[in-house]
């Protein structure tokens, strides 16, 4: 193959790339936030998610918001002003004080860590490793870093 | 993100006993299946059981109207099944989805229904698959089976279908991650929000949503499942549908066709 062939091949083939990529850089929209990473260490994470610090008023919010948390879908919490509570899950009244706060990030972040069968919402999983997601939830945990804080110093005062 | 260590014995050994209780549930079939209207309230269940309280009686005269209903080539569906419907195969419709040695593929009551329409009748198709008239038309014509079991047949050749079916079913999907199974298996009678779960059997579709007010096909009540756990939900109509379809009504096999019921 002569020079003059092959730079033009190469020329078209670096076009194409330029053409591909740009598509795919166009698609992503810029995260609104960084994801953290997170460490399990013996059924627990004891570090605060991007070392944010929880609100708990907030949390409860979080907790009862239909679009956000929904935790009250599945379990009962001292939440007296809604009047529906689900019994999926095991109630959360008093948690704080069957488990360490570790534990219960870790329950929130990703359940599956600790039963792989459970029904309950990996609330900080790596967007990546889901499938079929609907688009305008593509590439995005199901609540913030600051809003999995938040919650998990709401159920802290379930004691 | 940490995936469990193969190496963690202790994790394994706690985990061990929940795969084993998995695996089981997983290749559920229902010894005892029950109807949603089991779960429904004494009030949805009356407002069902009675002809001129359920409004999806009001679709089976809609399909009814349509049914006898002169299309160009002066045929109707009555022309084949009699006015009132007194000629359709009763038995067949309980078996549906049903092998069909033309398409070489599962086909549902409502894709038979678009045949019909196309072939027999020679209408201008209806373009969805969900049109309101081909779901007023299977509500007229699953209402002549009311009261008979579903009897769908999986050992022939729809056993692969039906395994399509049963891996979707259990295939976790969307930012929640859930499959048909995490809700309708293993929960039965919780309540979710103010919800209480069913087993999700088709028995009853058409089915009349108190939460829409209209009359939903079962491919309808899929993508709304979907939606709510944030998966991208199919067309009504697409291969996955249809081979679901299938494999909710195996594993209700035997339950009453309730068509319309009345659901929340
Ligand atoms: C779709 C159902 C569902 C939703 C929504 C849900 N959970 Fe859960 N959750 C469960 C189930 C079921 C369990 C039981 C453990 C299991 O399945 O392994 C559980 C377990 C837990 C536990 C551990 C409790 C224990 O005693 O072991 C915590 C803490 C918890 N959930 C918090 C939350 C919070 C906070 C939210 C919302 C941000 C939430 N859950 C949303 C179903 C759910
Ligand atoms: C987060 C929980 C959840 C998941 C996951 C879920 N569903 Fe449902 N489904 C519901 C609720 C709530 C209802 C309404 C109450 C009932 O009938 O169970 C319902 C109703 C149904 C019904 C109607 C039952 C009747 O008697 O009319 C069918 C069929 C059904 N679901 C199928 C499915 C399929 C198929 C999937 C998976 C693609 C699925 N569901 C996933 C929550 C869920």
């Amino acid at each position: 193959m002569n020079m003059r062939r092959r730079f033009i091949r190469l020329s078209m083939l670096t076009a194409l790339l330029l053409v591909c990529g740009s598509a795919v850089l166009a698609e992503e929209k810029p995260a609104p936030e960084p994801y953290y990473e997170w460490k399990v260490e013996g059924f627990a994470i004891n570090a605060p998610i991007g070392g944010l610090v929880g609100n708990p008023e907030n949390g409860r919010k979080i907790a009862v918001a239909r679009k956000k948390g929904n935790c009250i879908a599945c379990h009962v919490m001292p939440i007296l002003e809604e009047e529906f509570n689900g019994n999926v899950g095991p109630p959360l009244t008093g948690v704080a004080s069957r488990l360490k706060e570790g534990r219960i990030r870790l329950s929130i972040v990703d359940e599956k860590q600790i039963n792989p069968m459970t029904v309950m919402p990996g609330y900080y999983r790596d967007p990546r490793h889901f499938n079929q997601v609907r688009k305008s939830f593509k590439g995005k945990t199901v609540l913030t870093a600051q809003e999995i804080e938040d919650v998990v110093a709401y159920l802290m005062t379930l004691k | 993100m940490k995936m469990i260590e193969p190496n963690n014995k202790r994790l394994m050994a706690a985990l061990l006993p929940l795969m084993l209780l998995g695996a089981l549930n997983l290749t559920h079939a229902w010894q005892d299946a029950k109807s949603g209207y089991e779960f429904m309230t004494p009030e949805s269940r009356a407002m069902q059981d009675d002809d001129f309280e359920n409004p999806g009686m009001l679709t089976v005269d809609e399909g009814q109207t349509l049914f006898i209903t002169t299309a160009k080539n002066e045929m109707t569906c009555g022309s084949c099944h009699g006015d009132d419907g007194s000629k359709l195969d009763i038995e067949r419709i309980t078996q549906y989805p049903v092998y069909s040695e033309t398409l070489k593929k599962p086909i549902t009551l409502r894709n038979q229904i678009h045949i019909c329409w196309n072939e027999r009748l020679q209408n201008p198709p209806m373009k969805k698959y969900n049109d309101p008239r081909a779901i007023a038309l299977e509500t007229f014509v699953r209402h002549q089976a009311h009261g008979k079991p579903v009897n769908v047949d999986i050992d022939g050749p729809l056993k692969p279908y039906y395994e399509a079916g049963k891996a979707f079913y259990n295939r976790r999907a969307g930012q929640l991650d859930m499959a048909c199974t995490h809700c309708h298996s293993y929960f039965p009678g919780s309540k979710l929000r103010a919800q209480t779960l069913s087993q999700g059997h088709s028995n009853g579709f058409p089915t009349y949503r108190l939460a829409n007010s209209k009359v939903n096909g079962l491919h309808e009540r899929f993508r709304q499942c979907q939606h709510q756990f944030r998966a991208k939900a199919l067309k009504a109509g697409s291969d996955d549908y249809v081979n679901l379809e299938l494999y909710i009504n195996a594993i209700g096999k035997g339950l009453e066709i309730e068509t319309p019921a009345v659901r929340y």
